[in-house]
């Protein structure tokens, strides 16, 4: 799997590679229940968003930092938020 | 005059408990909500000046969409939905100092619930210690209600909520009520006033994350784990002996009390029923705290949710959450406390399933008649590096992990079915937990244990002991109704090669697995202490019993749910009736497929 993408051409957040900080830019519209889950649990647009560490199996779930926050999400969550990464 | 009563409303790990225990001296009155198994706890509050006020410790939510049965509780409660349980006057919003930027907008949703509010930063410490710098009269102002920083886990941390208690109070007026109900535009308007309140030096949690490069490090993370398992189940065998030798001594001294007693069926009522049967239970309660403190330790530490992360990949291959980790190795022990700690499950379905499955973990009241059984028919010769005995040990217990994880898999796709059900979990920061919190909680514990040991047991220890001792005359419990019981069901248990005096025992075993030893004893008439049946058994079961007989018995104590505790536990922690029933069903049903495949296979075999 590649995770890693040195440009900051936008993606969601379960491509993102580890350590690399990033920007939520918004959520993907499919699913407005889970979308309404993670805005609740704090995931806003302009939020830093890191990953600290994946799952052995698949790479899921994902820990990730938000902000000062840490959170524990599965890809399938995390494939809900929009990113770029910083410049 | 009526006192103000004020709810305690925040994110769950954000030291709402430690406030409430702290504030309200550890004196709380806990139940449930009606219907739920969800925790109720006030208490009462006096602040300096001398008022009462009484304090309610809600469960965690982090906004108004109650994804979870205790947060649609705490909700209902909030709202003044709950028939048994008063709208508060007031809210004290707690929130974690240190994600206040993150969590910011859940404090606007909260304003929507039109009580008066104050908000309470807690954990000031730790925000300073990350470099954390927050301008409290600006916040105060932008939001519109009074705001105070206060480190909640020292009497000197608390000092800004316990002195201006009285002017809080008054400050905190009704709510204009928000513009915007939108999440996405709350959000919005949190992160403009904490951008104007707030100056970050760092990302924060310095600590924490260090900490985590090792526990949730792929390969020395699961390591970790696995050792601390073992290490409480370790605790939880070895420390126990010592207190569970003193209960056992304890119940037969009153025993022996209850015997003296001149009136012959009072004294067997008391001695042989209520003693022996309550008594058969209690003697679990040092594994049950043992396992009860860890599991609390592992809470506030804040290890609890990476034991959750770490397993989470394997757990949901069989459709379950990484949350139901510390539920089902608990049961390992006992599976009442494994049931209850399945509370901490968010989703329902996932808690379901998970409760489901526990009795199929081998509890410790199975290893002795597990013992009894491979002690006197299976030879000690080893096969290969291992020995016999032990391999039939080993076979048992994985018998009932493999089981389990074909159950839940069957339970997901049928019973339980639904969408994937997510994990979203916030990983707390690291944390020394508190002694009084940890001794609040496990007394509660401890005292919902001892109250259901002395009610649903004591209720059944009678019943059983009716059915072992009536009708007189006879020639001992062949004769009485458990005989009579025994043998109409008997024919039930011909095929998987149980004789009329074990499916005799079986009536008394209901009550607790390891009940069934003794009942053995009582039917083939081995008399003398308890070692003495024991040995005095086995040679008697040698004689009884075919090895096949032996063997399906094994096989049945993997799966059947002899124990009315546990029934009863998941009939409250389930609230339902129809789910219970069905467990106990499936149950059943899979121990007598099993004894009965072990037994004809055997005989054909062996035979």
């Amino acid at each position: 799997m590649i995770y890693a993408r040195m440009t900051n051409e936008p993606t969601n957040l379960d491509q993102l590679a580890q350590h690399k900080p990033a920007q939520i830019t918004g959520f993907e519209q499919g699913k407005k229940p889970l979308v309404e889950k993670l805005r609740e649990i704090g995931f806003a647009e302009g939020d830093e968003v890191e990953i600290l560490h994946r799952g052995l199996i698949g790479g899921s779930p994902l820990c990730v930092r938000l902000n000062s926050s840490i959170i524990a999400l599965r890809k399938i969550e995390a494939s809900q938020i929009q990113i770029v990464l910083h410049p | 005059m009526n006192i103000k009563s004020i709810a305690l409303v925040g994110a769950p790990n954000t030291g709402k408990t430690t406030l409430f225990n702290a504030l309200t001296g550890g004196r709380a009155k806990t139940g449930n909500y009606p219907g739920v198994t969800v925790e109720k706890r006030n208490g009462i509050y006096t602040s300096n000046s001398g008022k009462q006020y009484e304090l309610i410790d809600l469960p965690g939510i982090y906004g108004l969409s109650g994804r979870s049965t205790d947060e649609k509780v705490a909700l209902q409660h909030l709202r003044g939905d709950i028939k048994t349980a008063q709208k508060p006057d007031m809210m004290l919003a707690i929130l974690d100092a240190a994600r206040l930027q993150t969590h910011l907008h859940s404090i606007l949703q909260f304003k929507q619930l039109g009580l008066p509010m104050i908000l309470v930063l807690n954990m000031m410490d730790m925000a300073d210690r990350d470099g954390l710098k927050i301008d409290l009269e600006k916040l105060e102002q932008l939001l519109g209600f009074p705001v105070v920083g206060i480190t909640a886990s020292r009497k000197m941390g608390r000092k800004a909520l316990e002195d201006n208690w009285d002017e809080l109070l008054q400050k905190a007026k009704l709510p204009t009520t928000a513009e915007t109900t939108k999440l996405s535009e709350l959000q919005r308007q949190a992160r403009k006033i904490a951008k104007n309140t707030i100056q970050q030096t760092s990302t924060g949690r310095d600590l924490t994350r260090l900490i985590d490069r090792f526990t949730l490090h792929p390969i020395l993370g699961p390591i970790l784990l696995l050792a601390i398992m073992f290490f409480i189940f370790q605790a939880v065998y070895t420390w126990s002996g010592l207190p569970m030798s003193w209960i056992e001594a304890g119940v037969g001294w009153l025993q022996t009390m209850a015997y003296g007693i001149k009136i012959e069926w009072l004294a067997s009522l008391l001695g042989d029923g209520i003693i022996a049967g309550v008594g058969s239970i209690l003697v679990f309660l040092p594994q049950i705290l043992i396992l009860f403190g860890f599991i609390i330790i592992l809470e506030a530490s804040g290890y609890m949710a990476r034991s959750a992360f770490l397993v989470d990949g394997l757990m949901s291959k069989i459709g379950l959450n990484g949350q139901a980790l510390i539920p089902l190795l608990s049961s390992f022990a006992c599976a009442i406390p494994g049931i209850m700690a399945a509370r901490s499950i968010k989703s329902e379905r996932d808690r379901l399933t998970t409760i489901m499955i526990a009795p199929l973990m081998t509890c410790s009241a199975r290893l002795p008649v597990y013992a009894l059984i491979i002690g006197a028919f299976i030879p000690k010769t080893s096969v290969g590096l291992f020995n016999l005995p032990g391999l039939v040990l080993f076979t048992l217990y994985i018998a009932g992990i493999i089981f389990a994880i074909l159950v839940a898999f069957i339970l997901r796709k049928t019973a339980t079915k639904g969408p994937p059900q997510h994990l979203l979990l916030e990983l707390p920061g690291y944390m020394i937990p508190k002694l009084m919190d940890f001794i609040i909680a496990i007394l509660s514990r401890a005292w919902a244990f001892i109250r259901k040991a002395g009610t649903i047991i004591f209720a059944t220890s009678v019943v059983l002991w009716f059915l072992t001792s009536f009708p007189k005359g006879g020639s001992g419990i062949r004769d009485s109704f458990a005989g009579t019981l025994g043998s109409w069901i008997e024919p039930i248990f011909r095929p998987i090669g149980f004789s009329l005096e074990t499916v005799i025992a079986l009536v008394p075993g209901m009550a607790a697995r390891e009940v069934v030893v003794a009942a053995l004893g009582t039917v083939y008439a081995v008399k003398g202490s308890e070692a003495e049946i024991e040995a005095g058994l086995a040679s008697v079961l040698q004689n009884a019993w075919s090895l096949p007989s032996a063997l399906s018995f094994l096989a049945w104590y993997v799966f059947a749910p002899q124990c009315f505790a546990t029934i009863a536990t998941v009939r409250r922690e389930t609230n339902s009736r129809k789910w219970t029933t069905f467990m106990v069903t499936y149950l059943f049903l899979l121990a007598w497929i099993a004894a009965f495949i072990t037994f004809q296979l055997s005989s054909l075999l062996l035979g």
